[in-house]
């Protein structure tokens, strides 16, 4: 093999860009999968008191919301295992519920405009998580409400359980679910992010 | 059988994906390869089978996207003195090895997509015996005569 020619294409190659896309091109890349019907789930990260979150949208609306202990690699492939690998970060697909967990965070919003896609909840979860997001801002229901809002007076424990993988935290307000006698119970987020956001709304 | 999302793959491959297109396609097509070719992976990607050799795949997909590109400039009739390899690059990709890519873009096909994916792209032959559907011993054989091609003319 030729020393000369082999070198010219080393120099050629080193002078090739070395980046990957740039951020101009990934948001024509989403926009263009978007209207071509290839954007299943879009996500971003949002900051907010409790730590930058990660949210996720697909078209029928918001299906995941991730504190920032949770890796994103974790998130992610979940989302792509239960919902579908055609996955892409695309900021501007989620301006709208940005903006409203701003506003929810500043205290002017009580009810999130952005709808639910539950996908990632089945059966007697979904209906407890349903009924938590019926629980309205700034009020507390107990678990064992909770349970029998969701047709299972005595799946008390069930219901915990399922409010503690609620997959929506914050705009699915399981937060607002309390022990009995107001102790505060668990959290998918930790307990003081609970405490946080029920003061929150306390104002 | 799951497969990453599909980001990973754009943070992962983007680079190499991009490098190849510049080389392949030329600094006038490359853009347009690029959508075109994550735009495939991304329309085909729910199919795969099992989520193995993934840069390979998408070298595949990046591969025939320059090809048509390739074919579509044979067809188009461009004035001579606008003609993309022999201009210089746009000031977007300045000084990107684009006199000897232009050089490469005119040998065999096979050859010059072995070139590319060995040389701008990196990658080991393993991959672009799979990206190109070949035998390793194949795919060494036209980098090889590429090569030994290129010498010839750049004597």
């Amino acid at each position: 093999m030729s020393q000369k020619t082999g070198t010219r294409l080393n120099e050629a190659a080193d002078r090739l860009p070395l980046g990957g896309p740039t951020p101009d091109e990934l948001r024509r890349f989403a926009e263009r999968a978007r209207d071509e019907g290839l954007l299943d789930v879009a996500y971003a990260q949002a900051d907010s008191p409790l730590g930058p979150l990660t949210v996720a949208v697909t078209d029928r609306g918001l299906v995941r919301v991730a504190y920032p202990d949770r890796p994103l690699d974790t998130v992610l492939g979940d989302l792509a295992e239960h919902v579908s690998p055609r996955i892409l970060e695309a900021p501007e697909r989620l301006d709208a519920i940005r903006r409203e967990l701003d506003e929810y965070f500043a205290g002017r919003l009580g009810v999130f405009a952005t709808p639910v896609d539950w996908v990632l909840t089945r059966g007697f979860f979904r209906r407890v998580l349903e009924a938590t997001a019926r629980i309205p801002f700034g009020e507390s229901r107990t678990y064992a409400e909770v349970a029998t809002a969701a047709g299972s007076p005595r799946a008390v424990r069930a219901a915990g359980n399922g409010l503690g993988s609620n997959p929506i935290p914050i705009v699915v307000p399981c937060h607002r679910v309390l022990r009995s006698g107001g102790a505060l119970g668990g959290y998918t987020g930790g307990v003081e992010r609970k405490r946080f956001l029920l003061a929150l709304e306390r104002g | 059988m799951s497969l990453p999302p599909f980001q990973a793959l754009l943070d992962e491959h983007g680079a190499a994906v991009r490098r190849f297109l510049v080389a392949a396609a030329g600094p006038v097509d490359a853009d347009d390869c690029f959508q075109e070719t994550w735009i495939a992976a991304l329309r085909a990607y729910p199919d795969l089978r099992h989520g193995r050799e993934l840069r390979a795949w998408l070298m595949r997909i990046a591969q025939n996207k320059a090809i048509d590109s390739h074919r579509a400039r044979a067809r188009r009739p461009l004035p001579v003195a606008d003609s993309p390899e022999r201009s210089s690059p746009s000031p977007d990709v300045p000084g990107d090895g684009q006199p000897v890519w232009a050089r490469v873009r005119e040998l065999p096909e096979k050859q010059r997509m072995a070139v590319f994916l060995r040389s701008a792209a990196d990658l080991p032959y393993e991959d672009v015996a799979r990206a190109l559907e070949c035998s390793q011993e194949a795919a060494r054989r036209n980098v090889h005569e590429g090569l030994k091609r290129l010498r010839e003319e750049m004597a």
